[in-house]
Formats: structure tokens, sequence, C-alpha cells
């Protein structure tokens, strides 16, 4: 092995000028494909983690049918038991209660419809981004106090400023007629116009208190250490759900379907692209492959006639394919690596990204993530599309007769 | 000069074919390379496109003229009089596809079951025809048949979600000019299908005379609607229409209005110019590898050649037209290909799967991909140049040989 292995690097060097070029394309695209797929996995974890932890945590326990209906009755009952029951059962702090429903929100001069929420405030500065997102004011302190806190689009909209008072009407779990006044105590500002418009939340017993849901809600909210431990999470979850209940577990794909759909999208375009350039490459390396066994027609007869078999031969083609691969992917994977890390330093920015940004819950500057699924999953690929392509050629080498082989031009 | 130029290029073309191998291989890779160009951003293209159609239609409009404050607070207190007659005579040139003035307030409404915030919208339903989304996706019942109209149309969602029927009566509240609570019964007349959901619980339309008199704002409204003719190309009319708007009024165009979307648009031109210079760039190694081996493996015939007395600038534009020969019949059947397969998927390609994470996008779940000349030949002006300029490296090499050497070479 060790004399093919050195045969098959000193053919390489026979046509530096072909074997750089080739290795270009390789290191070209492998550069290309470590940029852009770190720079993907570190958009997909900040869109799931901002969102997730903006709105519906990783993990949900609800009412059968809530998350579609959202119907006021459709409720946990006892919930702030059943968190309890649960942070203790799951080892698992981050762990909140929360209510919802829809309710008119009036100020002096303004009114709007809203989805209004119950929170335990102690128990969502762990689940939630939102309470570090306070851009005036405070975030809700105690579980009952007569106070809520809005987007700053909201409180644009209905003018009003820390301090001011919110009616807040609508209708009760029995369908009774709700209503109650509430102190605007923080304004935050969650980076995504859509949620500055619409957010507002509200003491959870305040919110029990004043819609008649006695000591129910509509869901427990869990945010696992990491997305990885959400499926088994998931199902430790259902083990501890009381037994005969309607309750439900909902992971994030459940309670967002959009967002794993996003992502899916994106990678399948994503993935069309890389493709070609991966074929690309193959094609470049099937060119200089076949060109190299065919220039070498006289030397391979040589060699055959005396007595070296077709399968070493192809096997010296195969190295010389792997050796020019390993190149390209050593190179390409320290260039775009030095890319990935100076980028993950400094950030980048492209224009319209500031508009994306706003849609998808991401800071308007994306810093990259040095993860090895970045760094090695677009090279291992081109690499493999190099050996394959050299399949072809190699089997030109079974058809190879020494005597006439050695008589080529 | 004419007859050495027709041996150049029966030359370049002869050379092409003795490595028949070698051509077509790098042959594929053009022709893959030029086809993914195509494709690639026919459906990058469609995508955009109908987003960007479809945010107008919901919008809608081209240019769009509010109260200064009606963006930051979107209340009946910031509303418009209705048209001047400086601004008619604007709004009924012919650059103008149609305009409407709508009113456009928060609302709740309500069903015996349930309460749901929504976008109030007082229309004229005969000028709405040509402009929004609603009337060409009326799915049951009727559409409004007049400003005075007393029905409500909604969207097929929030009736699921209101848990109510077409038919039946919904309760809706707004503000009224002096802030007060104003409610309504509205009988549920006509129920419309989006393509995006958003839009299907967001908004509900009345007759605009009807909102007037809920609302007591006399004959004003919320905003005005401009549709033209190119959504590509809004200045010039956001201009005419602001100069006979006069003071006092904020005129915006589509991209000013969502600058998500207006932001796609640069974005997708800058996409398309990126992804067709690295599918060159990837190509680009392979064709210079495969002129660098034509020139290496004809040394002694280049040599032979200039000894005859071929001036090199010869041998330059025959390697040169070699390379030019081999885009030029990729990019014929790249381009062939690529509206090809274009073609019969131009009916729609069904996403639904993914449907729900498309509309985070704002798109659709139905993809058109959109074939456009301009594209087609921005990636075949791309080939042909970078390609040329690719060539030159290994043709001045070969041009440079001294032509005893050359012959003398093994």
């Amino acid at each position: 092995m060790g004399l093919t292995l050195r045969l098959a690097w000193r053919n390489l060097w026979r046509h530096p000028r072909r074997t750089w070029l080739t290795t270009g394309a390789m290191i070209f695209s492998n550069v290309i494909l470590v940029f852009m797929i770190s720079m993907q996995v570190g958009i997909y974890q900040m869109m799931i983690d901002n969102s997730l932890r903006a709105s519906t945590g990783h993990l949900q326990v609800q009412a059968e049918g809530y998350s579609e209906k959202q119907k006021i009755r459709q409720t946990v009952p006892d919930v702030e038991r059943l968190a309890a029951d649960l942070k203790a059962g799951l080892g698992l702090d981050a762990v909140a209660p929360r209510a919802s429903t829809f309710a008119l929100a009036s100020s002096a001069d303004r009114s709007f419809g809203i989805q209004i929420m119950g929170v335990d405030p102690e128990a969502e500065t762990r689940v939630s981004s939102l309470p570090g997102l306070v851009d005036e004011g405070r975030f809700l302190e105690s579980l009952d106090a007569r106070e809520i806190v809005i987007g700053t689009v909201l409180a644009r909209n209905l003018k009003v400023g820390v301090g001011d008072e919110l009616t807040l009407m609508g209708s009760g779990r029995d369908g009774s007629f709700a209503a109650a006044i509430a102190t605007v105590v923080g304004i935050l500002d969650a980076g995504n116009s859509e949620m500055n418009r619409s957010l507002a939340e509200v003491p959870l017993a305040f919110f029990q208190d004043t819609f008649a849901m006695g000591s129910a809600g509509h869901s427990v909210v869990m945010l696992a250490p990491d997305l990885f431990q959400v499926s088994a999470l998931e199902s430790r979850v259902r083990a501890l759900l009381p037994a005969g209940g309607d309750l439900v577990a909902l992971d994030w794909d459940e309670l967002m379907p959009g967002l794993k759909q996003a992502i899916q999208a994106d990678i399948a375009s994503a993935a069309f692209m890389y493709l070609v350039l991966i074929v690309l490459v193959a094609f470049s390396v099937l060119n200089t492959q076949l060109m190299s066994v065919l220039e070498r027609t006289r030397e391979f007869g040589v060699v055959m006639s005396l007595g070296v078999s077709p399968g070493r031969l192809g096997r010296l083609i195969l190295l010389e394919a792997v050796l020019m691969g390993l190149v390209g992917l050593v190179v390409g994977v320290a260039i775009g690596g030095a890319l990935v890390v100076w980028f993950s330093i400094h950030g980048l920015s492209f224009p319209g990204l500031e508009e994306m940004a706003g849609q998808f819950n991401l800071p308007d500057r994306i810093y990259m993530q040095v993860t090895a699924t970045g760094l090695f999953f677009g090279p291992t690929i081109v690499l493999l599309a190099s050996v394959l392509a050299s399949l072809y050629p190699m089997t030109r080498l079974h058809w190879l007769e020494p005597v006439e082989a050695m008589r080529a031009a | 000069m004419r007859g050495s130029l027709r041996v150049t290029l029966r030359l370049a073309w002869r050379n092409l074919w003795r490595n028949y191998r070698r051509t077509l291989i790098m042959l594929a890779a053009v022709v893959v390379g030029v086809w993914a160009m195509i494709f690639m951003t026919a459906l990058m293209r469609g995508m955009v496109d109908d987003m960007v159609k479809d945010g107008i239609r919901t919008l809608p409009g081209h240019v769009q003229v509010h109260h200064p404050s009606f963006q930051d607070d979107p209340s009946v207190a910031n509303s418009l009089d209705p048209p001047t007659d400086t601004l008619l005579e604007v709004l009924d040139r012919p650059e103008v596809v149609a305009w409407a003035s709508r009113i456009k307030v928060p609302a709740v409404v309500s069903s015996e079951r349930n309460t749901r915030g929504v976008v109030l919208v007082g229309i004229d339903p005969e000028r709405e025809r040509d402009l929004s989304f609603v009337a060409g996706d009326m799915a049951e019942g009727r559409f409004l048949e007049g400003p005075e109209d007393q029905g409500l149309v909604v969207g097929r969602r929030l009736l699921e979600r209101l848990e109510t029927d077409l038919g039946k009566r919904v309760v809706v509240m707004s503000q009224d000019r002096e802030n007060e609570i104003a409610d309504r019964g509205f009988r549920v007349v006509g129920v419309y299908d989006s393509r995006l959901q958003a839009q299907e619980e967001g908004f509900i339309f009345a007759g605009r005379a009807t909102v007037q008199r809920l609302l007591q704002m006399d004959d004003q409204v919320s905003e005005i609607a401009v549709l033209g003719l190119d959504y590509r190309n809004v200045d010039g009319l956001r201009d005419r229409v602001a100069a006979a708007a006069g003071p006092g009024v904020a005129v915006q165009a589509w991209p000013e209005l969502e600058p998500y979307l207006g932001s796609m648009l640069p974005m997708m031109d800058g996409f398309v110019l990126v992804w067709i210079v690295v599918v060159f760039l990837a190509l680009a190694f392979g064709l210079v590898n495969t002129l660098v081996m034509a020139v290496f493996e004809r040394v002694r015939e280049i040599g032979l050649m200039l000894a005859l007395g071929m001036t090199p600038g010869h041998i330059r534009s025959q390697i040169v037209a070699e390379s030019t020969f081999l885009l030029a019949l990729g990019l014929l059947v790249g381009d062939v290909l690529a509206w090809l397969t274009i073609r019969p998927l131009e009916k729609g390609i069904d996403l639904s799967i993914v449907g729900e994470g498309l509309e985070m996008f704002g798109a659709a779940s139905v993809l058109y991909p959109a074939f456009r000349w301009e594209d087609v030949v921005l990636a075949n002006v791309i080939v042909l140049v970078l390609g040329f300029l690719a060539s030159l490296s290994p043709a001045i090499r070969a041009s440079r040989y001294e032509p005893v050497e050359a012959l003398t070479k093994v």
C-alpha cells in the first residue's frame, strides 16, 4: 500500500497545473459549502431559539384541541399545581403556567382587540426571552398585581406609556362579561413588529380572577436544555400527565408548524444549489482522471505486462482521486473555517437582511457558528463525489489489453 | 483576413472534437451548470414575484395615500378627505389601472361563541374588483354589491374561529370619531378563501358608506390605493400622485409600506447574479483545465504551426474560439433544457407539505416558476464574457511557445 500511495501522490504532481485546477474546483466549492452551511446552521438555530423563546417554548401541555380552536373553555385544570408537579417530576427548572384569551384593551382614546396572556412572572423569566426585552419600565413582578406589559407598537397604537391605565374587556370562561383595569408597568420590544403589535401579558392570578378561570390555565410551557432533548423530554412529560385526562403534550413543531417547514423549504432549495456545485466538481474530477488514464495507456500497458493487475492499477487511480479530494478538503475546510470564525466574531450583514430579520425573529447581524456539521458535511460529500467520479475512468483499465496498450500512440 | 478567420474557426471546431470524450464531459458540465442557473433562477423569481404580487393584492395597490399619522396610529381619527379634483385628474389617467378609496380600522368581531380582533375594511365593491384579492377569491355566498351594502364578507378561517356560518349574524365593534365604541350587527353574506391564511383570519369587508355611517366619519376615508401598470416601477406614479394630493398627506409606494417585501426584489436580483457567477466559477476550473490539457498535448503541433508562419495571434484566437464553441454549445443545450423543464412546471408546483413554512416567508404553497428572458440573457452573457476571460490565460500561454523548443518537446 505504501508503494501505491507514493505512486499515486507522485502521479498527481506530474501535471501540477491540472491537479491544482481540479483541486481548485474542489476548494472553491468546499469554501462555499462550509460558509453557506455554517451560516444556515447559525440562522436556523437563531430562528428556532428566538421564536420559541419568545412564544411557544419547546413543549407545552394543553387541553386536547386547544391548539386549533383556542377556546377559553379548553382549560388545563389547576395549572399551577401541574406546573409544579412537572417541575419536580422532570427536575427541570424552565416550566411555566400560562393562560390566554382574547380581549378588548382600551386606553383613554383608543381600543384594540388583542390576545392577552396570563403568566407567572417568576417562572416566565425561565422559559421566555420576553421578560428580558423590556424597553421601558419593568416586567411583571407579583402574581396577582393589576398590572400589564405590552409591546411597543401596541403601546403606540393605544397611545399609552408606563403608568397609564388600560381597561380590559372580554368574556370569562363561563361566558360571563369580564372587565378589569390594569396599569401599564412595562413596554416590551420583541424585535418583531408582529409581536410588538399584539403582545400583552398580565399576572396569572389577576388573569384567572378577571376571566373567571378559577385555578385553571391554558398551557404549561417548558423549555428543554437544548433542542435535541425535546423528544426525550416529551415522552417523560407524557408519562407524568394525569391518566384519563384530556391533556396532551405538544412539541414546538406541533405548536408552530410553520417554523420547521420554513427551515425545510430553505434546506431543500439550498440542497439543490449544493448538489449542482458538487456535480460540477465531479465532472471536473471525471475529466481529469479520464485524461490521466488515457494519456498513461502505454505506461499502464507496460506495467500490466510486467504483471501488475488491473485491480491494483484501479486502486492507484482511486487513490489519486482520494488524495486530490483530501487536499481539496483540507484546504477548503481551512479557508472556509477561517471565514466562518471571522464572521462568528464580527457578524455578517447583507442588504435585505434587516427586513428579513424582522420577519423571522432574527438579529440584524448574523453571527455564524463553528460546528462540525457546518465545517465537514459539505466537503465530505464533495470528497465522496470525486471518488465516485473516478469510477468510470477506472473501469476503462479493465478493458486494457497490455500488448495493444503498449502500442498506443 | 476573412479567409484566415474561417480557417481559425474551422481548426478550433475540429480540435474540439479530437478528444471527443473530454469535450463531451466538459459539455455536460456546462449544460448542467447553465440549466441549474436558469432553472433555479426561475424558481426563485417565481416565488418572489408571487410573494410581491400577493402582498400588493393584500396591501393592496402600488401607491397609497394616508393621513400622515395613519401608519403609527391606524384609527378613524387619522382619516382623509375623499380625492380632490386635482387628484382625480391624475387617477383617471391611463397609467392608473385602478384606484379605490377605503376605510381601514382595527375592529373586534364577535359571534355568539367567540371574539376576534380583525381589520375592518369599508370598500366600494366595484372599484375593489380590479385592485384587491377579495373579489376574486370568493368561495361561498356573494361579494358586496355597493358602498351601501349591509352585509359582511369574511375569510373562511375566521368563520371557523368564530364558529359561525354564512347567513348568521356577527357583531362588529370599533371606535368612532369621538373615540366612543360603535357597534353594529352584520349578516355574513360572503366567505373568501385566500392563498395566505393570515389574510383569511385578519380582514373583514363591508360597504364603505355603511362603515362611514357606523363610525360617524361623513365622507372621509382611511386610505386611497392606486394600482399602476408595473409593480417594479412605481416611483414615477408615486411622485405624480404626491404632487396632485398636495401637502398634509403621506403618499407611499409599496416598498416603503412593506419593507420586507420591498427588500425582496433587490435581494433577488443580487441572489440571481451571485448564483450565476458562483456556478460559472465552479465550471471555470474545469474549462480552464480542459483548455490547458488541450494545449499541453498539442505543444508540438503548435510549435509546428508557429514554425510554418502562423502568428501567435492566430494560435490565441484558435484557443479562444475553441473555448467559445464549447460554451456556446453548452449554453444552447442548457437553455433549451431549462426551457423544456420549466414549461411543464409553469402550471404550478404544489409545495403544500411545507405550506405553513412558506407562509412564514410570505409565500403561498403553490410555486409558479417564472421563466424570464432577462435572466436567460444575463446567464448567457455572463458565461460567454467570463468564459472568454478564463480562456485567455491558456491561449496566451499557447501563443508564447518558442517554435523550436515546442517542436522538440516530447
